[in-house]
């Protein structure tokens, strides 16, 4: 092909806007995806229920699992701001009547909860299904999503305790929403079509409209807020944060802090306690939801039949040692690997 | 080290550069053996009488340093290059208390120390919702399907091999997240630019329009007027983009940054890239594109992302990062060196397309003056602005103010609380001020 049909080519790729391609254009690029493909990923739930798959569980199936799977990072009763926000709390009888979280325009809420925010029941199974729990996303089966949906709608004080939330009846649950009419895309930030063209939003339109102004353009300057020193210091010390050469250095603001390694060693401990998703809540020297290695050591470190009641503990879970947030049970951990990261841990996690 | 904070106009001697406060302290005893090993050139500029070295000259020019005077390191003694051991300041970093596991959280660039319009892509922010994985490219997926069959002739697979066939787009473009700046919606609430603006990175990103894909796999335009993004992480996170900027060419797929491939933290192998919208849409380790009829109201639009008014309504499907501008040198938690001339330099982008104009006030925003651009600008992507200012050693309030070519100008705290309120947490573009006081110490203030 001479070079100026190759261009007279790409120019009809990229010329024209409406250039529509024939499908034998990549042709050998790509394949047809299989029904089965399709099914394992296309997981999807939209609010008009498409994608929903077809099951039910019940608010006492919900709380078991709950307790199982959930709780150590969201707390007994979805409440728990340890870890994560709030799931529930915050809504009221009179909100689900009508639709609107009344706490959200009075400003006196503390925090928002999921269940202030979310107008789309569809959206909590979606995301459910798709990203919980925490250490093993899409290990939950659909009947498993909506036993632990219903219980979350039954601690929302939105059905009863008997309950059982269905494909059948969520359309029913949906209008029982607390926040269910608490959106509006009436705002020029959709990059899309308008509502008033079948999309979303007012065509772009900005809602604030400053002006350059140049010279005098204010009688005086109104400073309304200030970095209170709390604040300043809380960032560890900003004089290792900027350059020690150019027009400005860090202030200082704290003891300077050597740059160490903070990753631990690579070892094959650390990495069976990663697979297994136990540096999700542990750090070897740090807590982050659960204690870290070194202090586990620290506080079992003379007590002798120690080995044995940590790993029973890591299979089954715990709670009250360390806090109120409880370890989850690790059933899918294998006995000789609960006894190798117990060993490690109790000899110092190194 | 020494508190510059309490001498201001003092440039620090360079030896101190090297030396811990302990060491300047053994130095100030007398104790200077330990300078002779490990800081040859440095400790006997301190260890030669100062008042005889100064009439000479400065020592870094008497005496000869190390590097002059001896053979350097062969090539590809790194393989991969690495920044000088000397820029060690220069990382990402976590705001403490932000959020409790690493797995879900953010670090942010470090934009008080940055040039130019281009993150080091080891450099760019990280936003993960369930961790980061190392995805091996030959076992990546993108599957490309329809919420209804009808909705494409065909639905279709693309392995990496397959993708890096196709055209190929190179394009610069800003990347921010809808929850930038945040933390300060209410109140100041961080020391420095890395905190309140650090969600923000601009790369060159290479890859396919995502157009193309859908019309290879026959999209019906007309009744898939949305497409939804998932990635393959376990949160494999989705988001809704609309059709029209699908057609319009500017949302790809991109497997390239900064010339090589992405990093594993911004989604390697895979990401979308969406210009203009926030970094929640530009889902990464991109593993499926589905084409509806309808929005899909996923977690990230509508339990986050959402902006709450004073109404108590959320706005919904808002994405688009509007004009927006900050200075990065001198910003909050530096300290000036001495009075006299600088340069003051910042960013500004917009997310409705190119910067036109950069106003910088060194008065709280009372007059003005228009800063220089460095161009060529791009559409929606970081504009370097630089103007030159003198200081007196008087207390200064420096703001920076963009306006886009659609003519909009960026708001003050003030016009943008009147209309959203405090607890928006998202979409903060407000005039961003830092306060210069007489010691030459710089920090975060709001200004209505």
């Amino acid at each position: 092909m001479s070079r100026f049909s190759k261009s007279i080519l790409v120019l009809a790729l990229f010329g024209a806007s409406t250039a529509s391609f024939a499908f034998d254009n990549f042709k050998g690029i790509g394949r047809p995806a299989t029904p089965a493909e399709i099914k394992a990923w296309d997981i999807d739930v939209r609010p008009d229920f498409k994608g929903l798959p077809k099951g039910s569980g019940s608010v006492d199936r919900g709380q078991e699992l709950f307790e199982e799977k959930c709780a150590s990072c969201h707390g007994t009763f979805g409440e728990s701001n340890e870890v994560f926000t709030p799931l529930v709390g915050g809504t009221s009888k009179e909100d689900s009547k009508t639709g609107r979280v009344a706490a959200l325009a009075t400003g006196e809420l503390p925090q928002r909860t999921t269940f202030t925010k979310v107008a789309t029941i569809s959206t909590v199974f979606d995301y459910i299904q798709r990203a919980m729990p925490w250490t093993a996303p899409k290990s939950l089966k659909p009947d498993d999503v909506y036993a632990i949906l219903a219980y979350m709608l039954n601690l929302s004080e939105l059905v009863p305790a008997d309950f059982t939330l269905s494909d059948k009846n969520i359309a029913e649950v949906q209008k029982l929403l607390p926040n269910r009419n608490g959106m509006t895309t009436d705002h020029g930030l959709w990059p899309g079509a308008p509502a008033a063209k079948g999309g979303i939003g007012n065509g772009g339109k900005p809602d604030v409209r400053n002006t350059a102004c140049m010279k005098n353009c204010k009688p005086q300057v109104l400073v309304g807020s200030t970095l209170p020193d709390y604040a300043r210091n809380a960032h560890g010390n900003l004089a290792d944060q900027s350059r020690s050469f150019g027009p400005v250095r860090g202030v200082k603001t704290g003891e300077s802090v050597a740059v160490a390694s903070i990753a631990p060693e690579p070892s094959a401990e650390l990495d069976l306690a990663t697979k297994n998703g136990c540096m999700a809540c542990h750090g070897v020297n740090n807590k982050i939801v659960g204690p870290g290695y070194t202090e586990v050591q620290l506080r079992y470190k003379d007590q002798p039949n120690a080995a044995d009641r940590l790993v029973t503990k890591v299979k089954e879970g715990g709670q009250g040692v360390w806090g109120s947030i409880p370890m989850p049970p690790n059933g899918q951990l294998k006995d000789d690997d609960a006894k190798t990261l117990v060993k490690w841990i109790l000899s110092g996690a190194k | 080290m020494v508190d510059h904070v309490n001498r201001p106009g003092r440039l620090r001697p360079a030896p101190e550069h090297f030396l811990s406060e302990g060491q300047i302290k053994a130095v100030a005893a007398g104790r200077r053996d330990f300078l002779r090993k490990s800081f040859l050139a440095a400790g006997a500029a301190l260890a030669a009488p100062l008042a005889v070295r100064a009439a000479e000259g400065d020592p870094e020019i008497l005496n000869l340093p190390e590097w002059t005077t001896s053979l350097g390191q062969p090539v590809a003694t790194r393989p991969y290059g690495l920044p000088s051991k000397f820029e060690s300041q220069v990382i990402r970093r976590e705001s403490p208390g932000l959020a409790r596991v690493g797995g879900a959280s953010v670090s942010f660039t470090p934009l008080q120390s940055m040039f130019g319009i281009i993150t080091p892509s080891g450099l760019h922010f990280e936003r993960h919702h369930q961790g980061w994985h190392d995805i091996d490219p030959a076992r990546h997926r993108l599957m490309v399907n329809g919420s209804d069959g009808s909705l494409l002739r065909e639905a279709k697979v693309y392995k990496m091999d397959d993708l890096m066939r196709l055209p190929q787009v190179s394009r610069i473009h800003f990347l921010e997240c809808g929850a930038n700046t945040g933390l300060e919606w209410g109140n100041v609430a961080v020391p420095t630019v890395q905190y309140t603006h650090g969600m923000l990175s601009c790369s060159e990103f290479t890859g396919v329009p995502l157009r193309l894909l859908l019309e290879d796999c026959g999209v019906d335009f007309k009744k898939a007027r949305y497409v939804l993004a998932e990635g393959a992480d376990g949160s494999s996170m989705t988001r809704t983009i609309p059709m029209e900027m699908v057609e319009s060419g500017e949302v790809f797929v991109a497997y390239g940054q900064n010339g090589e491939m992405l990093r594993p933290e911004n989604g390697y192998p895979l990401r979308l890239v969406v210009p203009g919208v926030q970094g929640v849409s530009w889902v990464k380790w991109l593993r499926r594109i589905e084409v509806g009829d309808k929005p899909y109201a996923t977690k990230d639009e509508a339990v986050h992302y959402i902006d709450l008014l004073p109404s108590g309504l959320h706005r919904q499907y808002s994405s688009i990062q509007e004009a927006k501008s900050v200075i990065t040198t001198p910003s909050g938690g530096q300290t000036l060196l001495d009075k006299g001339f600088y340069n003051i330099t910042g960013l500004a982008w917009s997310g409705r397309g190119k910067i036109k104009q950069v106003d910088v006030s060194v008065d709280g925003g009372l007059n003005w003056r228009t800063a220089r651009i460095e161009g060529p600008v791009q559409n929606k992507a970081l504009t370097r602005f630089n103007i030159d200012w003198v200081w007196d050693g008087k207390p200064a309030i420096l703001q920076s103010r963009a306006i886009d070519d659609t003519g909009y100008v960026q708001p003050s705290y003030g016009q943008l609380r009147a209309v959203r309120g405090t607890k928006s947490i998202y979409h903060n573009n407000a005039i961003q001020s830092w306060k210069v006081v007489e010691s030459g110490e710089v920090s975060n203030v709001q200004v209505l």
